[in-house]
């Protein structure tokens, strides 16, 4: 709640409330000049969004790891050690003068992660070499016959089959049983005894030592980005994060095969899924939003992309539900930005929805043709990125120069627009990303 | 009743695939005739695919349907006999050093695989040393290097390197594919093609050792 009057504001009202209180920034000391600097970079994200012309299109970059490869630091340095995290995401932000913050939070704490024996990626040091950034292990964490158990208490399904799979100091919570089950005196004591059990009483120290350790990264990582905003007026972007419900199957429970065979095999059971993750992400962007002032919603998209699946499969497991996402975030006062990774030529016609608000959302592509994406969104959403990967790590600074300067005068030119990468950076010559910033500002107004 | 099993796999009905399939080789059909049914069926799926009216979904489902396809068959091929189809050709594959992703590459592998290449499958997170000991070991004609990520694009290119100190570039024909993967790539990393999906692919392949 941001207001006393919270519910019965409409969803413009929202959007604009949010807003205000993200360009505002209320409480935080700028350095000189720096306040200026932010409410002009924020302005122009906003204009973006609300499909008007800006006063110059915004370079807001999806750039990963980049920023420690850039300060010539490891990608597991910058998931360890404090200190180098926040030189390197300093010194990208003050080399490239970027429109919106790259949040060195995206880099997490590799210390929680190991303390606690984390399964379902593999990190820098930690099954991937120093040098390479984190990646998802994907496997079969959630059963083909399990997806009752998931509709009926998904809190409960997480807690005592989810986490015990995917955290190695978890495995004793599969004894725990529903605190549910606490609805009178008599069963009080009784929902006690796994608690008394001696591994979960393990376990739950292992709790505690990781709240200790998540609190220093908070602490650490908010202090980064808090400064990057008060001392170089450069907004924060990502607000908060969730997901499309197929993709929360496909990435974190099922896997991508198995999610895929039960298309053909349970295809009820995985739509009546669905339906229970719509909410459970509508709240996680909304509060996450909520908490960080910042009234983005990150969504990647994953496995929807042109080619995963036919445009009939497309609109029955996909768009409702990221759709339904969509609409629960937007009637918040939110604005979805979906990272539409790959091609995404085959959807163009279903994203193009009446029943999503015109200016409440944003869709950053990677490699789809970004002239069939304005004819289909224009006037519906504020349409990012296209600098293709390939270009920034083949090709010289002048090739990444003309291609930006091609997007801002073609795909940009009536505003709605802005300049970004389509897939996430990571390693790239500083030159070659130095050239899109150097485009924006020299073409972009 | 061919046709009814044909029909079946092509239309990912399983079970009536699994059942039609059991009754045949019950019933004495010739485990041979069946396998290259069988053979048929994914080709036509791979056709669908071409097309743009199957998807990734589909070639999952139909690699699930042939892998019990062939548990039912493979007791009742005479040994000897098992190898009846000849290998149109090796093909080494692996997904590059620092990157995990493997999706893509056992779809290209299944897809090789069924349309008669005899293929090698390295794993992920393969360093340019472990291909070519590799190659030496298996002789392949063709290596397929898979990525996800953009940062897998340098060690695609260091592999190509190490076939040339190697002294192995020519002695082998070299692919990329993954989702950063595009001609420009494919210059930059020096490799002789690349594919967008599965099935160019299979077309590379054919088109440089297995005839089309």
């Amino acid at each position: 709640m941001l207001t006393d009057n919270w519910k019965s504001l409409t969803p413009d009202e929202k959007f604009q409330t949010r807003f205000d209180k993200w360009m505002n920034q209320e409480g935080v000391e700028f350095a000189p000049g720096a306040k200026e600097a932010y409410l002009e970079r924020s302005q122009m994200i906003k204009d973006a969004i609300e499909l008007k012309k800006p006063s110059r299109i915004p370079v807001c970059p999806m750039i990963g790891f980049f920023p420690a490869y850039h300060a010539g630091v490891s990608c597991e340095d910058v998931m360890y050690d404090y200190d180098k995290l926040k030189m390197a995401w300093t010194k990208y932000h003050r080399d490239m003068q970027p429109d919106s913050m790259a949040g060195s939070f995206l880099m997490s704490s590799g210390k929680t992660l190991e303390h606690l024996g984390y399964t379902l990626y593999k990190w820098p040091g930690h099954g991937t070499n120093p040098n390479t950034p984190y990646q998802c292990w994907e496997k079969e964490y959630m059963m083909a016959d399990e997806y009752d158990d998931l509709i009926n208490d998904p809190t409960r399904y997480w807690m005592t089959k989810y986490m015990p799979r995917i955290f190695e100091a978890f495995a004793p919570w599969q004894m725990l049983g529903p605190f549910t089950d606490i609805i009178e005196l008599p069963f009080v004591p009784a929902t006690m005894i796994p608690f008394g059990i001696p591994d979960v009483q393990e376990s739950l120290k292992k709790l505690i030592e990781a709240g200790n350790l998540a609190m220093e990264w908070i602490q650490a990582v908010g202090a980064t980005d808090g400064e990057t905003m008060a001392t170089q007026g450069i907004p924060p972007f990502l607000g908060g994060m969730c997901k499309a419900p197929f993709d929360t199957l496909g990435d974190t429970l099922r896997g991508t095969q198995p999610l895929m065979l039960d298309i053909f095999r349970q295809p009820d059971k995985v739509l009546k899924a669905m339906e229970v993750l719509i909410p459970m992400n509508i709240e996680m962007g909304v509060r996450s939003a909520t908490t960080n002032n910042c009234p983005m919603v990150f969504i990647p998209l994953h496995k929807g992309a042109d080619g995963f699946m036919s445009k009939d499969q497309y609109r029955k497991f996909y768009w409702p539900q990221l759709k339904a996402v969509m609409l629960g975030l937007i009637e918040e006062g939110l604005v979805p930005l979906l990272f539409a990774e790959g091609g995404y030529n085959e959807r163009l016609d279903i994203i193009n929805d009446p029943e999503v608000p015109a200016g409440r959302s944003m869709w950053y592509f990677d490699t789809t043709d970004m002239e069939k994406a304005k004819a289909a969104l224009h006037g519906q959403a504020c349409i990012c990125g296209n600098l293709p990967a390939s270009v920034f790590q083949a090709g010289k600074p002048q090739d990444v120069e003309e291609y930006a300067k091609n997007l801002i005068e073609t795909i940009g030119k009536d505003g709605g627009f802005i300049l970004g990468n389509g897939s996430v950076l990571d390693e790239a010559p500083s030159e070659n990303v130095k050239a899109m910033f150097e485009a924006g500002r020299k073409y972009g107004s | 009743m061919q046709e009814k099993l044909f029909n079946s796999i092509v239309e990912m009905r399983e079970e009536e695939a699994l059942a039609l399939a059991k009754e045949s080789l019950e019933g004495g059909a010739d485990p041979l005739e069946m396998v290259d049914l069988f053979r048929k069926a994914v080709e036509e799926v791979g056709n669908r695919y071409e097309k743009g009216e199957y998807f990734l979904p589909e070639l999952m489902m139909t690699g699930q349907i042939m892998n019990q396809l062939a548990e039912l068959t493979k007791d009742k091929i005479v040994e000897g006999s098992a190898d009846s189809g000849k290998s149109r050709g090796k093909v080494m594959i692996g997904t590059v050093k620092g990157d995990i992703h493997d999706i893509g590459k056992n779809i290209v592998i299944f897809m090789l695989d069924a349309n008669g290449f005899e293929v090698k499958d390295l794993g992920v997170d393969i360093s340019p040393e472990k291909f070519v000991e590799e190659a030496k070991a298996f002789e392949p004609q063709i290596v397929g290097m898979s990525a996800l990520l953009t940062l897998a694009i340098e060690p695609m290119k260091e592999t190509v390197e190490a076939f040339e100190k190697a002294g192995l570039r020519d002695k082998v024909k070299i692919m990329v594919g993954g989702a950063p993967i595009n001609d420009a790539i494919r210059e930059h990393a020096g490799a002789d093609g690349w594919g967008k999906d599965a099935v160019e692919a299979v077309s590379l392949a054919k088109k440089w050792v297995g005839g089309a």
